[in-house]
């Protein structure tokens, strides 16, 4: 059985340390040496900022890093920093991301090669501090790449991942890693650290190119623009968009050449899902119950796999019809919501049940929402859900409606 | 035919309100013909600037069907009746909007209509108004172009003594009693403007156009690029730095390679060479920096580039060196320092006779003095206009003339 998590034995340079996804992000953060990092506090994403302030603060790192008085203004002065070629970091959550949104918005047009993280948080109202994902899901039409991880060694690996990817010329679009708050940005797990030769091997220096904005480049960014404009620069996005499926799939295997580490599919990890007769889908840490119910249920004889999927945009369609064709049943468990779509259901299944409806292979796919507002997913909640698929893989017909696990009722 | 299609072409900003009034009269005078119209502005003309050229549009059809055919678009891709609305229009429009220079009949259908306001004859506007391969009417109603300031309307019947024209020139779809109708029930209407419509109607002058009858220039035009030959990240090169004029002297800068403003002004500056004190406040002024610096350190307006603001005019210290000219005297976008170098006798003489001219010099955006409104009324009155009721756009005219 295919288990893509096997953590590889630690490389004699690494070192292993006892940290959070936030402070994962801040060593990758140290180790690509960014140069402008901006600030504005929101839980859970404060957690990164205190980690790379104090990582500024011992000498470990050279950055300009700048408290801004809001996130608006936290977003504009990174994308502004980028354009004039310095390699930027950023980051918030929930309502805080939802306040920079309008920077959000021109980022990419602007092709701006930003990385931030996004400790996801619910948005208000009501004011809570756990996990959904509808704050990142925010921007996933607009030209960000959007990657989902599980744990502090992957929030390490994909920040260095995001820069390569991000700043690489076919690309300059930004990235935004999701970390699930609480679950990720709050708790500390062992992790490897490369040393930073290994890193300069990997990840070459930002080069802006002729879309640097220096004296010696005189060029003029972001004019107004009417209809003659703008279809060609959504196209531009487009295909930038595109391109990036290529630049993904080459860093992550120069990843695993140079570090020895890391999943051979960039898109998304398969758990147990060789022989499944049922595949759960879901992003970030939700995997964790998720593969504990799937080892208690395979003790049963059920034959239960997992794809958490890691990038949401650009979104592997292809590779990800092939891989759900194999099940007899589908199951999707979204940790956010969108209100009045198709069959009421989450985000990531309607993704996923649009994206299936060319392929040949179409088993029955059902939607759950769970674990909003960072509540947890228990493994009861798995079991329902794998329930409810073996039913609908019988039957071969979804039962076209979606099923909130773990809500009082 | 069964809908009409009219343009209303008018200087950004100064004429909006004017332009908007006429779309609208016109809606509403089919309406009283039992038709069905739509009256709008083309989008890509906003947000407007001083003076460029910008477009007004109403269609009226006999059913709602036919109309739909016509909405949701910027820009009809022709027009029965075109109307402009300041007769330096006739040299073309080079909108807001990226279009290159359009003839100003570049819409108007074969024996379609080109109505303007003007006080030139058909051969000197001929002059300017580009050839076209199919015949068509040119229109003309004797008035100077009914310029206001910023946003404010100028209350002098041009409205309707252009709908007045229009009952003239397409009856079939805007007869004389539904526009006089419409005038007077209209939210500005009043027993004057009805007057004021029928004189346009009996008063409007028409000549037909034949083929080839014309400016024969080639309008200026370029291709709009691919979205791959874009470069990326909505990033603009910048204009590169100029070089000199001739001989290592003067300084020419480097332009918009796309956007020209040959269009743009209703005014140009006419420089007297012989009077400049090489002070550099015109050069340093120019919004557009229209000025080549010359050998001899003096100043030459470029035509490509000058929107005819007047700001050099008010800036320049010595009297009567630079003097805003009305555009519609001037045939070319030729240099001045040019012609002045080549034969400095021909080129008084060709200043004095631009200057000389006051009909065509006195112009305005608006006032600049004031009590100048009133002035001008009087003036309009004088020589045969109508008397002028004291309606304020959106509010009812009727009751407040006197």
């Amino acid at each position: 059985m295919a288990v893509a998590t096997t953590a590889a034995p630690a490389q004699a340079e690494d070192r292993e340390l006892l940290i959070s996804g936030s402070e994962a992000v801040a060593e990758a953060l140290t180790l690509a040496d960014i140069d402008v990092v901006t600030a504005y506090p929101i839980r859970p994403y404060d957690t990164v900022m205190q980690a790379i302030a104090k990582k500024i603060a011992n000498g470990e790192l050279v950055a300009e890093y700048i408290v801004a008085e809001g996130e608006h203004s936290q977003f504009e002065i990174v994308k502004h920093a980028s354009t004039v070629g310095a390699r930027v970091f950023c980051g918030s959550s929930g309502v805080g991301w939802a306040y920079a949104m309008e920077c959000l918005v021109v980022t990419p047009p602007l092709r701006v090669p930003m990385v931030c993280l996004v400790g996801n948080r619910a948005l208000d109202d009501p004011g809570a501090f756990g996990v959904e994902h509808n704050d990142a899901l925010f921007v996933r039409d607009l030209g960000w790449m959007l990657v989902w991880i599980d744990s502090s060694q992957e929030a390490l690996d994909t920040t260095l991942i995001a820069y390569r990817v991000a700043e690489d010329r076919r690309v300059f679009l930004p990235i935004a890693i999701s970390a699930d708050g609480a679950f990720l940005t709050h708790s500390q797990a062992l992790t490897l650290v490369p040393p930073k030769a290994k890193v300069d091997r990997f990840l070459p220096r930002y080069d802006r190119g002729d879309l640097l904005l220096h004296p010696d480049n005189p060029i003029t960014v972001a004019p107004q623009a009417n209809e003659d404009w703008v279809m060609e620069i959504r196209r531009q996005n487009d295909e930038a968009m595109k391109r990036a499926v290529t630049v993904i799939e080459e860093a992550y295997a120069d990843f695993r050449r140079i570090f020895g580490r890391g999943p051979e599919n960039p898109w998304f990890e398969e758990y147990m899902t060789e022989d499944a007769d049922v595949i759960l889908v879901g992003m970030g840490t939700i995997s964790l119950s998720i593969k504990v119910a799937i080892r208690n249920l395979r003790a049963q004889g059920k034959k239960v796999g997992l794809i958490r999927l890691r990038w949401f945009r650009p979104f592997p369609t292809e590779r990800l019809v092939e891989a759900l064709g194999r099940a007899k049943a589908i199951g999707v468990i979204d940790r956010d919501y969108s209100f009045g779509s198709p069959f009421y259901a989450g985000v990531v299944a309607n993704e996923i049940r649009a994206a299936m409806y060319n392929a040949e292979r179409r088993p029955p796919l059902l939607s759950f929402i769970s674990g909003l507002g960072g509540r947890e997913v228990m493994l009861e909640d798995v079991y329902k859900a794998t329930e409810l698929c073996y039913n609908a893989a019988r039957s071969g017909r979804s039962d076209a409606r979606t099923h909130w696990l773990g809500v009082r009722e | 035919m069964a809908a009409l299609t009219v343009e209303i072409v008018y200087r950004g900003i100064f004429q909006k309100n004017l332009a908007a009034r006429i779309a609208r009269g016109i809606v509403l005078s089919s309406r009283k013909a039992g038709r069905w119209g739509i009256a709008f502005g083309r989008y890509g003309d906003s947000p407007q600037r001083n003076g460029i050229p910008a477009k007004d549009f109403a269609i009226v059809a006999d059913s709602k069907e036919e109309l739909e055919q016509n909405m949701a678009r910027y820009e009809p891709k022709e027009a029965d009746v075109t109307i402009a609305l300041d007769d330096t229009l006739a040299k073309g429009v080079e909108s807001w909007a990226w279009y290159g220079l359009q003839p100003i009949n570049k819409l108007t259908v074969p024996n379609g209509t080109l109505l303007m306001t003007s006080l030139q004859s058909f051969d000197e506007l001929l002059k300017d108004i580009h050839r076209k391969d199919a015949p068509y009417t040119l229109a003309l109603i004797r008035q100077k172009a009914s310029f206001s300031g910023l946003w404010v309307y100028r209350e002098d019947h041009t409205e309707a003594r252009v709908l007045g024209a229009l009952a003239r020139l397409v009856p079939a779809f805007l007869p004389l009693d539904a526009v006089c109708q419409a005038i007077q029930e209209a939210e500005w209407g009043s027993e004057l403007k009805v007057a004021s419509a029928r004189k346009a109607y009996d008063r409007v002058e028409t000549r037909l156009v034949t083929p080839g009858e014309g400016n024969p220039e080639t309008p200026y035009r370029f291709e709009l690029p691919r979205w791959w030959e874009m470069r990326e990240g909505i990033a603009i090169p910048a204009i590169p730095i100029g070089k000199p004029k001739e001989g290592g002297k003067g300084y020419v800068p480097e332009r918009n390679p796309y956007f020209k403003k040959f269009t743009t002004r209703t005014m140009r500056p006419v420089i007297d060479f012989d009077k400049c004190v090489k002070c550099n406040l015109c050069w340093i002024s120019c919004p557009d920096s229209c000025f080549d610096v010359m050998p001899d350190g003096t100043f030459d307006a470029n035509m490509e580039a000058c929107c005819g603001c007047g700001v050099c005019e008010a800036v320049c210290p010595v009297e009567h060196c630079i003097t805003m000219v009305n555009e519609a005297v001037f045939d070319d976008n030729a240099s001045q320092w040019e012609m002045w170098r080549r034969d400095k006798a021909a080129y008084r003489r060709w200043l004095e006779e631009k200057i000389g001219d006051k009909r065509a010099t006195v112009r305005s955006h608006g006032f600049r003095f004031r009590g100048q409104y009133e002035e001008e009324l009087k003036a309009d009155l004088d020589i045969g206009g109508v008397e002028i009721t004291a309606g304020i756009p959106g509010e009812n005219a009727a009751h407040k003339t006197r």
